[in-house]
This record gives structure tokens, C-alpha cells and sequence, in this order.
């Protein structure tokens, strides 16, 4: 059990004491467990919307076969290989960081962030090209009109992945390029390393149940 | 430990309230103790406003026909705005936003949250959403607090704005809840076993949970309304194929848990207060602790007893139906503990106690009449009637409310350093606790009559019932205003100072100064003994 009467005293000046009241384990130990049930929230948020998927997909099965033809199929695809590749290079950067290697961190996270924009580049092409064939986002003014609630869904459940991914990449920037370039990392200290990564990893993760949902299935 | 009652005073030295001065310090501070009463003044603005707005609404129904209000659409935005304002922005945050910020480190022997600045930040997502949701009173909401589709998604009222402010104060839930589960697991002072946490822990443990867990359920829902009105996106509106019941299923799987989310702390506040004022050890720790945490499991699959008329199967109805009986044994197996705990106690009837046992009839009256909102076949005849009305208020009001209130008594002296005037605090428990079951008491049998909710008028045969109503929440009020003036009076000016124990209590928040120092102890405590050692030979 955690000793709170412990405190290692590195506080900044001009700070009151009782914020760094934690020894350095138990503050790892908490900002850990306090990142997996951010997490849960995470998923519970979504899980809203595969209810929802599941329920209406029994309603206008039809309808969500045809209306998954019109998504395109490769650019998913690619996007899928795109975040797993960033996921990789996530779990390098906590290596790195755990081995106090800061311009591996540096490195690594970076190619993560360049990923996560080529994510944010060939979805923004997808919805451009959705928006020109009429179906984004009055879809029930166009011909599109019996696919609205797969396109409802499709469109509510990326756009909020698509914000995932722009939080996930400013979380890693803020909290783990930035701080590494002043070689804040060591073996002893890494957490906002890891935690930044845990956070990549489910909006990886998130998207690895949403390309089969959506573009296979359908 | 006790004996230290007698030698430190605290008042005269360096404490939480006085180490820093100035508004600018308690507005950024990240003090827990300080947080408290920032939330506790913000959620006391939306009190009064729902308190203000239930009034007006029992005006209007003290006597048959339109009186004061002469559009039924005011009426509508009233029951509203109470109903948004009570639950999302005064009873939720209530308890352990407040005094759950105040007590658990104290409680637990730490020297603050895990995350203090989460913490400051948890306020101010909460005030942005108060700031958002009274910004959309511009244009009333009138949909009632629940959002129902179709009306949510079709009525040009600010429907999104609101649901949006929701969004935003789930998210301070959230966060609060996710702060606290994180300082109970990781810093409990050296000897606070899990089986040494007092009982407001572990309740305020299993509210935790719940908001972290259910929270962002009815969140994704709201944003989901939103996409609905200004998208279509077809998920709710039967009209574009989408399914109205699937968002009151979603809805519920949060607004029902949401109700243990109230109450909870305020069974963990009796638990507190019972042993303290019968000078004996809680009956049954054991029990209080798993009937707290099996609530908060029970609590999440009971959320279609909402919607029994609502068109739902057969086979789920009989199954929530079941399953909503089976969460009236744990809450039995809390009456029975407190109860026991009493019983052959030495009580002395001081103003939480007063407060204390109130609660336990008032919940109790709330247990049984939800046993027969249970039954499918009673529910069918009950269902949108003042029976519910009364039986929930009952809940939230009689429950989570009278919980705060009770609490606010009870860790006065702590919070303070003041003690206020036993005589003033019993009168204004006599005018609430009368007041109270005047005003709903009535309401069952209207209930049992017909007479359904949220009409502004109503056939004479129910006026006599809907005037004792009236004359009682107007009384109710008076025993608010009350109790909290003499509280904020006796902070402000009282004389009386308080000692570091004036209960002679066991656990761990008395044990140091009143109001306690910044840092919450002089020196990290060491814990030895059981919460309610009460009877043994140094406290006899």
C-alpha cells in the first residue's frame, strides 16, 4: 500500500506544497490508473454509438449493405495500416523514454503525429468526396435518402474519432515531444510518456473496430 | 486520539481558511477543502433558482384553474428548468463534489486529492456548463429535464444548447469521480485498510465508479440528440427511421444510476452521523460497505423500470421489473444496519442526528412506495402520476438532500471552526421535516387518484390535496432558507469556536485541528483502529 507521508520534495517555487504531495511511485501509480479510467469513459462514449450501429443496422439491414458499398473500401484501408504503424512507432517512443533516450522519444512520437496527419488527410479526402456525391452532411435531400441512418451514424462515429485523433495527437506533442527536447525523460521518470501513448493506442484501437464495422460489414 | 480534544483549539493558528487571503486565492486554489466550498456557493445559486421555480409552480397549482400562470408553455419551461437545475446542476454535484472534496483525503489520512489541479479544473467544466445551460434559458427548454425524442429533436426551443451544458457537467462528473477513485486506491495513510475506510468512503467509492462508468453513456446520448437536430442523422426520429425508445434506453442506463449517484453519499453521510450520536460502532460494517458497492452494481441493469409503458417487450419488462425488486434488499440491509446501530445506543439528539433519522424514514417511505412503482401492473396505473412525483422527490429530496443538509451539520464545526446555535438549526429541521411530508405526502394520494404530472391545471375534485401541497412546499422553503442562513450566518459572525472533536468522534477528519491546517494534518497520521471504535474504554 501507498505512503503518503513520504513526499519527495522537488516542488516549483511558487507552487503550493500540497500539489506535489505524492512520492514519485505512488504519483506514477495514480496518473496510470487515473489514464486507464479516462480510457473507460473513452469507451463507454462509443459504445453509445456501436449500440446504436447494432440497433440500427437490425432495423435497415439493406439499406447499411448497400449503403457500406459507397464507402471507399482502400482509403479505409490504408488509413488502418496508417494508425497501426503510429501505434508502433507510440509503443518505440515509451521504450525509448523508459531508457531515458529523449531524441527517441522525439523520433518516434513524431512519426506517430506525421501518421496521424496522413489519418486526418485521407478522411478529409473520404468526406470531400462524400460531400460531392451529396451524401454529407443534409443527406435526405439527395438521392442518398434511404442510406440516412448509416450515413448518420458513419458520419457521427468518425467525426468523433477524427477528433480523437487531433486530441491524441496534441497530447502527444504537449506531453511528450515537447518536454522530451528538454530531456525531461529518464528511466525513473516516463509517464507522461506512457500515458500519451495508452491514449494513442485507443484511438488505434477505436478505429480498428470502426473500419471492419463500417466498410466490411456494413 | 481523543486527547487531543482538550489541548489545541486551532482557530488561533494558520489554517486552510486563512493561509492565503483574497477572492483571487480561493478562485484558483486547489486546495480540496477550499474546491468544496467553491462548488458548494455555485450549487447553491442553482438550488435557490429550482427551488425558486418549484415554487412558483405550486402556486399555480394551489388552486384549480390558470392563476398566475396563464400559459401552459411557462408552465412547461418550469418543470424544466427544476428539473435541469436540481438534478444536472444542484443534487449531482451535490454531496461529493462538496463534502466528498472536503472529507475523503481528510478521512483517509491524505493531504489532498491525487490530481489537484484536475480538480480546480472539474469546477470550472462545471461552471462553463452552468454558464452554457443558463445561457440557453434564453430561448427556454420545454421538453422536461429527461430530452425525450421525438419532442427534443423537433421542438425550436434551445434544446441543443442545454443537452450541450449537460454534456459539459457529465464531464466534470467525470472528472470528479475519476479524481476521487485514484485517491482512494492510492493514498490512504499508513494503516487505513480498505476494511478501516469510514463508510462515507466506501459510499463515496461506489458514486465514484458509477460516474465514471454511466457518465459518459448519457453524454454520447446528448451529443447524439444534437446530431439529431441539426444533422438528421436518423438515430432517435422515427420519422427518418430512426428509434425514440433506443435514446430513453440510453438515457436511462445513465438517469437511473444517476439516482445512486445522489443517494449514495447520503447513505455514507447517516452512516457517519448514526454511530457518532448512539456512542456505538457501526452495526455491521461488513454489510454497509457491500450493500454500498452491490447498489452500485444492481443500480445499472434496473434502468427499463423507467419505461414500462414505453412499448418495451414482455420478457425485458418482467426481467427490469425482477431485477428492480432485488436492489430493495441491499437498501434494506443499510435501514437494517443504522437501525441496529441505534438500537440499545446512547442517543442524543442533536440537529445531524435529528436530520440523520429523518433520513431513514423519509428513505424508507421512498423504498417501499418504489416497490410498487416495481410491479408492472401497479406501474401501468402509476406511471406519470403524482405517485411517482412524490415517490421520487421523496428519493432525491427526503434522500440526497436532506443527506447535504445533515452533512453540512454534521462537519460544520470541521468546515468552519464555528459551532452554530443548536436551538435555531432544530427549528428550521421542524419547519423542513413538516414541511416536507406536507408537501408530498398529499401528492401519493393525488397520485392514487389520477392526477398526472406536469399539467398546470387540473378538476376541482383535487384542489383541497393540491392547497395542502402548496401551503407545504412554501413551509419546506422557509426550513431551507432557515437552516442555510443560520449556517452561513453562524460562519460569518459567530462567536463560538469550535474544538478540534466536539463530537468526541473516532475517525480521522476530527482528529485534527478545526478548520484544519492547509496541508489537512500536522504530521501524516498512523492508523490503528477501526472508524467507530465507539464503546471501547478511551471513549466510553
Amino acid at each position: 500500500m501507498s505512503n503518503a507521508a513520504i513526499v519527495d520534495h522537488n516542488v516549483p517555487p511558487g507552487e503550493p506544497p500540497h500539489i506535489h504531495h505524492m512520492d514519485t511511485p505512488t504519483a506514477y501509480g495514480a496518473a496510470k490508473l487515473g489514464m486507464w479510467l479516462f480510457l473507460a469513459t473513452e469507451i463507454l462514449l462509443f459504445a453509445v454509438m456501436f449500440c446504436s450501429f447494432a440497433i440500427m443496422r437490425y432495423y435497415h439491414l439493406h439499406e447499411f449493405h448497400e449503403a457500406s458499398h459507397h464507402l471507399d473500401l482502400r482509403a479505409g484501408a490504408l488509413n488502418t495500416a496508417i494508425l497501426l504503424f503510429s501505434s508502433y512507432t507510440a509503443a518505440v517512443a515509451v521504450t525509448k523514454a523508459q531508457m531515458g533516450d529523449n531524441r527517441g522519444v522525439v523520433k518516434n512520437f513524431t512519426y506517430s503525429l506525421l501518421c496521424g496527419f496522413g489519418f486526418l488527410i485521407v478522411k478529409s479526402y473520404e468526406y470531400t468526396h462524400k460531400a460531392h456525391e451529396g451524401m454529407f452532411p443534409f443527406v435526405w435531400n439527395s438521392d442518398f435518402y434511404h442510406y440516412k441512418n448509416f450515413l448518420g451514424l458513419y458520419f457521427c462515429m468518425t467525426g468523433l474519432h477524427a477528433l480523437h485523433v487531433i486530441i491524441g495527437m496534441a497530447i502527444m506533442f504537449w506531453y511528450g515531444i515537447r518536454p522530451a527536447r528538454n530531456n525531461r525523460f529518464s528511466g525513473k521518470y516516463y509517464t507522461p510518456v506512457e500515458l500519451s501513448a495508452l491514449y494513442w493506442h485507443l484511438v488505434d484501437l477505436i478505429w480498428i473496430y470502426l473500419f471492419p464495422l463500417l466498410y466490411l460489414v456494413g | 486520539m481523543s486527547a487531543h480534544a482538550s489541548t489545541a483549539h486551532g482557530n488561533d493558528e494558520v489554517n486552510y481558511l486563512n493561509w492565503k487571503t483574497g477572492i483571487w486565492s480561493w478562485l484558483t486554489s486547489t486546495d480540496h477543502k477550499r474546491i468544496c466550498f467553491l462548488y458548494l456557493f455555485a450549487i447553491m445559486i442553482f438550488f435557490i433558482g429550482g427551488g425558486i421555480a418549484a415554487l412558483i409552480m405550486r402556486t399555480e397549482l394551489a388552486f384549480a384553474g390558470p392563476t398566475i400562470i396563464k400559459d401552459p408553455h411557462l408552465y412547461n419551461i418550469l418543470f424544466t428548468m427544476h428539473g435541469v437545475f436540481m438534478i444536472f446542476l444542484f443534487v449531482v454535484p451535490g454531496i461529493p463534489a462538496t463534502l466528498g472534496n472536503f472529507l475523503i483525503p481528510l478521512m483517509i489520512g491524505a493531504k489532498d486529492v491525487a490530481f489537484p489541479r484536475l480538480n480546480l479544473f472539474s469546477f470550472y467544466v462545471y461552471v462553463i456548463g452552468a454558464l452554457i445551460g443558463g445561457y440557453a434559458m434564453l430561448n427556454p427548454v420545454d421538453t422536461g429535464w429527461t430530452f425525450y425524442a421525438p419532442y427534443s429533436t423537433t421542438t425550436n426551443t434551445s434544446v441543443s444548447l442545454m443537452v450541450f451544458a449537460a454534456f459539459v457537467l457529465g464531464f466534470s462528473s467525470i472528472l470528479t469521480g475519476l479524481n476521487f477513485i485514484v485517491t482512494i486506491h492510492q493514498l490512504r495513510a499508513p494503516g487505513m485498510t480498505w476494511m478501516r475506510l469510514p463508510v462515507f468512503v466506501w459510499a463515496s467509492y461506489a458514486t465514484a465508479v458509477i460516474q465514471t462508468v454511466a457518465t459518459p453513456v448519457v453524454g454520447m446520448t446528448l451529443l447524439l440528440v444534437i446530431a439529431e437536430r441539426a444533422f438528421g442523422a436518423g438515430i432517435f426520429d422515427p420519422t427518418k427511421g430512426g428509434d425514440p425508445v433506443l435514446m430513453e434506453h440510453l438515457f436511462w442506463f445513465y438517469s437511473h444510476p444517476v439516482v445512486y449517484i445522489m443517494v449514495l453519499p447520503a447513505f455514507g453521510v447517516v452512516g457517519e452521523i448514526i454511530p457518532v450520536f448512539s456512542r456505538k460502532p457501526l452495526f455491521g460494517y461488513k454489510m454497509v460497505v457491500i450493500s454500498s458497492m452491490a447498489i452500485a452494481a444492481v443500480g445499472f441493469i434496473v434502468w427499463a423500470h423507467h419505461m414500462f409503458v414505453a412499448g418495451i417487450s414482455d420478457f425485458s419488462a418482467k426481467f427490469f421489473s425482477i431485477v428492480t425488486f432485488l436492489v430493495a434488499i441491499p437498501t434494506a440491509v443499510k435501514v437494517f444496519n443504522w437501525v441496529s446501530t441505534m438500537y440499545k445506543g446512547s442517543i442524543s439528539f442533536k440537529t445531524p442526528m435529528l436530520y440523520a433519522m429523518a433520513f431513514v424514514f423519509l428513505f424508507m417511505v421512498a423504498g417501499t412506495t418504489g416497490i410498487y412503482l416495481a410491479m408492472l401492473g401497479v406501474d401501468v396505473y402509476y406511471h406519470d402520476t403524482y405517485f411517482v412525483v412524490a415517490h421520487f422527490h421523496y428519493t432525491i429530496q427526503g434522500g440526497a438532500v436532506i443527506g447535504l443538509i445533515a452533512a453540512l451539520h454534521f462537519w460544520f464545526p470541521k468546515m468552519t471552526g464555528k459551532i452554530y446555535s443548536e436551538r435555531m438549526a432544530r427549528i428550521a429541521f421542524a419547519f423542513l421535516f413538516f414541511g416536507f411530508n406536507l408537501t408530498f405526502i398529499p401528492q401519493f394520494i393525488l397520485g392514487m387518484d389520477g392526477m398526472p404530472r406536469r399539467y398546470y391545471d387540473y378538476p376541482v375534485q383535487y384542489q383541497t390535496l393540491h392547497t395542502i401541497s402548496t401551503i407545504g412546499a412554501y413551509l419546506n422553503g422557509f426550513g431551507y432558507t432557515f437552516a442555510l442562513v443560520n449556517l452561513l450566518w453562524t460562519a460569518k459572525f459567530g462567536k463560538v469556536k469550535a474544538p478540534r472533536n466536539p463530537y468526541n468522534s473516532t475517525s480521522l477528519e476530527w482528529q485534527t485541528a478545526s478548520p484544519p491546517v492547509h496541508e489537512n494534518f500536522e504530521t501524516t497520521p498512523v492508523v490503528d483502529h477501526d472508524p467507530y471504535n465507539y464503546g471501547t474504554h478511551s471513549h466510553a
